[in-house]
This record gives C-alpha cells, sequence and structure tokens, in this order.
C-alpha cells in the first residue's frame, strides 16, 4: 500500500516520528547514565561526557543499601507477587467459567456487582482493610499483601476471563459432556487448555500491576526488613540530598523485572491490555 | 437421583463461585461499606449526617477558594486533581492519536512505539524519582535545555517550589502515561478499512482532511476508552506523588489519594479520610458506569 518514491510528507512524518523518540528516550537515558557514572560526573548534566567513567558501583550500593537494600526488597517483591498472580487467576478462572455456564440464584446480580467493584478505588478500603488484617493476625505479613492482591485481581480476571470464555466455542463443551465428563473435568481438561493465550495476558498484566503496585504496600507492610522494591524507592530518595546515582540504580533495577516480563509476554501483554480496557 | 443431582449442582456452585464470592466479601465489599459508614460517623461512632462532608468539602485542604486562581498552588485538592485532568486528559488524548497516526508510517515506528510505552512498564513510584530527576537543578535535563536557551530566571529544582511542583509532576505524567493512548489509537488504527482513505484520495483529500473526516470519528471508541481509564487514573494518582513531592511544598502539590493516606494513617483521621474516599468512589463510580454504558451502546 505505502508509496516507497521520495516525498517531502515522509520526511516530516520521520522528522516528528524519530523527535518524538529522542524526547521519551531522554529521561531513561538520563536515569541509565546516572546509574553508570559517578556522582562529580553528573552534577553538571548527565549529557556532558567531557570526561566518562563507567563503574557498577551505584547498582551494588543500591543492592546492599545500609537502610534500605534493593536486593532484599526485590526478593520480597517476587514472594508476594508471584503467589499474588498464580492465586488469582486460579479462583477467578474458576468463578469466570462459573458465572458462564452454572444456573443459580442471583447469578446476574453477582455479574453486575464484579463489574461495579472495577470502578471502586483501592482508598476505599484501606482504613477497614487495615482492621480486617490485623483482626486475622496477617497485618505487616506477606500473606496479608498476598490475599489482598488476590482480592483486587480476581475482580478485574473474573470480567476478562469471562469475556474470554464466551468467545470459546460452546461445541467441544458440548462434545466433553455427552461422553460423560462432568463439570471440574470439562473444566480441567477442555476450558483451561483452551483459555491459555487468555491467561497468559492476564499473567503478564497481573503480575505487572501488583509488582508496579505501592499503595497497598504502603498500607500493609511497614517492617523494614519485609518491604517490598517499590516501597524501597522512597525511602532511598531521601528528604533532602538525593544521590541520584543511587536511585537510578535502583530504579533500573526494580523496572528490570516487569520490562522483561513485557519483553517475554509482549504479545499477550499488549493483546491483554487492548482486550481489557476496550471492553 | 433428582437429589444427587441437586447436590452435585450445589457442589459446583461452592467450587466455581464461593473462593471469589468470600475473598471480594471480606477483603473487598465489606470494607468498602465500612468506609461509606465512617465518612457519617464522628470520632465517637456517633451519626453526624453530612457534618463530615460539609467540613472536608469546606477546608483549604480540599478546594481553596482564597488562592484559586489568581495565586500560587496550594489551592487545595480537589482542585488539584481537577487541574491534573484539565491540562493531562487533552494532551495524551491528542498525543496518543497523532503518534499513533506518525509512527505507523514512520521508519523504525515500531521501536519509538517501544520507548513511548517504557513510561506504562515502569513502577509509577520509580516514575516519580524520573520527573524529580528531570527537573533537577543541576542534574536535569529540563533546566540543560533552559540555561541552553538562555532563560536562566527559570532554572531550579522545580519540585521544591510551590508554583512549579504541581505543573512539573502533571508535565511528568503526560511523558509516562502517553504510551498507553499510543498503544489503544495503534491498535485502533488497523481496523480502519484502507478502502476509505483510497477513496478519500479518489475525491482529493489532503493529510489533514482524512485526519481529521476519517482517523477521528472512527477511533471514537478507542477516543471513550482512553478518556475514561485517564480519568479514572488522575482522579487516583498517588504512588508518583509521593515519591516526587510527598504533596509539597506546603500541600502545593497534593491529591485527593494522598490526603486521604495522609488523613488516615498520619493525622489518625478515619472519618475525614472516608469522606474523601468516599468522593473519590463517586466520582470513579460514574465514569465507570458511563463507560460500560457507552461500550454496550456501541456494540448494539
Amino acid at each position: 500500500m505505502k508509496k516507497k518514491k521520495f516525498s517531502w510528507k515522509q520526511v516530516i512524518i520521520n522528522i516528528i516520528a524519530w523527535t518524538a523518540g529522542l524526547i521519551w528516550i531522554i529521561p531513561f537515558m538520563g536515569i541509565l547514565m546516572a546509574s553508570i557514572r559517578p556522582q562529580r560526573e553528573l552534577i553538571h548534566g548527565w549529557w556532558k561526557l567531557d570526561e566518562v567513567t563507567i563503574s557498577f558501583d551505584n547498582f551494588l550500593n543500591a543492592w546492599f543499601h545500609p537502610t534500605a537494600p534493593i536486593g532484599e526488597g526485590i526478593k520480597n517483591s517476587l514472594i508476594v507477587t508471584v503467589p499474588a498472580t498464580i492465586l488469582p487467576i486460579i479462583i477467578a478462572t474458576l468463578a469466570a467459567y462459573g458465572l458462564m455456564r452454572l444456573k443459580f440464584p442471583g447469578r446476574r446480580v453477582l455479574l453486575v456487582g464484579i463489574v461495579l467493584l472495577l470502578s471502586i478505588p483501592q482508598q476505599m478500603v484501606a482504613v477497614p482493610l487495615f482492621q480486617t488484617l490485623l483482626d486475622f493476625g496477617i497485618l505487616n505479613t506477606y500473606q496479608g499483601l498476598i490475599i489482598t492482591h488476590t482480592a483486587w485481581g480476581i475482580i478485574w480476571i473474573t470480567i476478562f476471563m469471562r469475556n474470554y470464555l464466551t468467545t470459546l466455542p460452546p461445541e467441544v463443551e458440548e462434545a466433553a459432556s455427552l461422553d460423560g465428563a462432568n463439570r471440574f473435568q470439562i473444566f480441567t481438561r477442555i476450558i483451561l487448555p483452551l483459555s491459555l493465550p487468555g491467561l497468559a495476558s492476564v499473567a503478564a498484566l497481573q503480575f505487572t500491576w501488583v509488582w508496579n503496585d505501592f499503595f497497598m504496600a504502603l498500607i500493609t507492610l511497614y517492617d523494614p526488613a519485609k518491604l517490598v522494591a517499590t516501597q524501597r524507592i522512597p525511602l532511598l530518595k531521601g528528604q533532602f540530598s538525593v544521590d541520584w546515582g543511587v536511585l537510578s540504580a535502583a530504579s533500573l533495577l526494580v523496572t528490570a523485572i516487569p520490562l522483561l516480563v513485557f519483553v517475554l509476554l509482549q504479545k499477550y501483554y499488549v493483546k491483554g491490555l487492548i482486550g481489557w480496557t476496550s471492553k | 437421583m433428582i437429589m444427587k443431582n441437586r447436590l452435585s449442582k450445589l457442589l459446583e456452585v461452592v467450587v466455581f463461585i464461593f473462593p471469589a464470592l468470600i475473598l471480594l466479601l471480606i477483603f473487598v465489599v465489606i470494607p468498602a461499606l465500612k468506609t461509606l459508614s465512617l465518612a457519617f460517623l464522628n470520632a465517637e461512632g456517633q451519626f453526624v449526617g453530612l457534618l463530615n462532608f460539609r467540613e472536608v468539602l469546606l477546608s483549604n485542604d480540599i478546594i481553596n477558594l482564597d488562592r484559586f486562581p489568581t495565586k500560587s498552588p496550594p489551592w487545595g485538592a480537589l482542585i488539584h486533581n481537577g487541574v491534573w485532568i484539565a491540562i493531562h486528559l487533552p494532551s495524551v488524548v491528542a498525543l496518543g492519536m497523532i503518534l499513533a497516526v506518525i509512527l505507523r508510517d514512520a521508519w523504525g515506528g515500531k521501536v519509538i512505539k517501544s520507548i513511548i510505552f517504557l513510561g506504562m512498564i515502569t513502577p509509577m513510584v520509580v516514575g516519580g524519582g524520573i520527573v524529580t530527576f528531570i527537573f533537577d537543578e543541576r542534574s536535569g535535563v529540563v533546566n540543560g535545555i533552559l540555561r541552553f536557551l538562555g532563560q536562566d530566571q527559570l532554572i531550579r529544582s522545580w519540585m521544591v517550589y510551590p508554583d512549579t511542583a504541581l505543573l512539573a509532576l502533571i508535565l511528568g505524567s503526560i511523558l509516562l502515561w502517553t504510551g498507553f493512548s499510543l498503544i489503544l489509537y495503534s491498535s485502533g488504527l488497523s481496523t480502519i478499512p484502507q478502502e476509505w482513505y483510497e477513496a478519500a484520495e479518489v475525491d482529493g483529500a489532503s493529510s489533514i482532511q482524512k485526519f481529521f473526516y476519517i482517523t477521528v470519528p472512527s477511533l471514537k471508541p478507542v477516543t471513550i476508552t482512553v478518556v475514561s481509564m485517564s480519568l479514572l487514573w488522575e482522579l487516583k494518582v498517588f504512588d508518583m506523588v509521593y515519591t516526587a513531592t510527598g504533596g509539597g511544598p506546603g500541600a502545593s502539590s497534593t491529591v485527593l489519594a494522598l490526603r486521604m493516606y495522609s488523613l488516615a494513617f498520619r493525622a489518625l483521621d478515619p472519618n475525614r479520610s472516608a469522606v474523601i474516599a468516599t468522593l473519590l468512589t463517586v466520582l470513579t463510580l460514574a465514569i465507570g458506569l458511563l463507560l460500560v454504558r457507552s461500550t454496550t451502546k456501541i456494540q448494539e
């Protein structure tokens, strides 16, 4: 379709596109440069290249930081994020299938209720949730944060998976039930394998959102040794003079994990985001 | 036989529905209802009607009409969120749409798209750090450019002055959030039939005309999604403000979610914090309902 011949329009389009690319990469270049160069070279701007010393000291200093070690934060984030991705996927996919196939009183009310919950901000539950976790004895524990993320994940994953399951052909299920398979067998042997692409999208997004979460962690975890990675970033920034080298290195380390998820699952990630937000 | 059938039906509902239902009730629905009730109680637990709402809405922390719009911030958290929406929303819609069209035809457009999308992958706490860094007086790139342009009177660490902190945060948030609208518009573009453009070319339409008469109207469903998701984000913005300024200096960049947090967990005033949470929920619920209505309308 595209014309191959030279045109001024094409030149202008490319100039705008690359200017935009430059504007958007500059902040990330800054973080990268600040993380691999010593403080004295950054003081008049990281873009000054008269003297360039590359060292990974900032990464080591961030990883083993005396008050907010990022290495420990990343470990804690993984302890929370992995179960807080797997559990809601299992529970919500069961619910999504149940809402689609099972006939029980209150089915529609439940579905509409979950759709309404999508719009509730986390601020609306913060104070009573704190009390609930305290009552259960899981305040300031990983379990408390995991179960909180699981409950919030269930909301969107149930709706997402319900939409996804309705696109599967019903014939395969009918054939299986004629063969005498019960609901649970149909679910595990037919529905789950067919849902794998949808589940990959959900996993990529839920993992990233839990990893990037700050608000829920702030409310549920306060023991310095238990803080997750995102909670340590404001601590590293401090109140007054900022050590940009250490903060940048820490930022890159914390961002590396969701970036890796995005690179590995890019297709599912983007599909999930588009499917999720436009349905 | 019928008995057994009923029992297995019940078992199905228990296995498939109950785990989700119970977790939602304990960790979302009941806490939300408790917050709602807290908004109507005083510290002693007595019902006080709308008194808390009155006090919160009339306080300078939320709406400060003595300073808005003639003096510099603080203008109050609600107005700050409003200003955020007024600047951020049109910017991300316009940038996302225009860049989607341009990057589709540009050489290396896919790479540039990934670069812009980096802001969406970055945790917003980190985003707050990045934004502070680019506006830093000596190491920040914005001040580097201003120095290069000879605009020395503007050079400063933008986050530590009340008249620039909010603006710097909003500009930074545009940088971080454009990736979202860009990705959605890019996928929307691919659904517009190529023949429409070809027909318009036959009629002698210019690129600008094609953009306004074909692209913009065809992308309307995407725009509805982008607008409502961005509104939700702008209302709930918290992480990046917390890292970058903590709402300061002197509350000049505070937002509703941050006020809610500091009232609840710093000032230990759960009732007024519940008022702000309830206000936020009313706003987000309204947007959510509009979104559901408009998307079902389009599908019909």
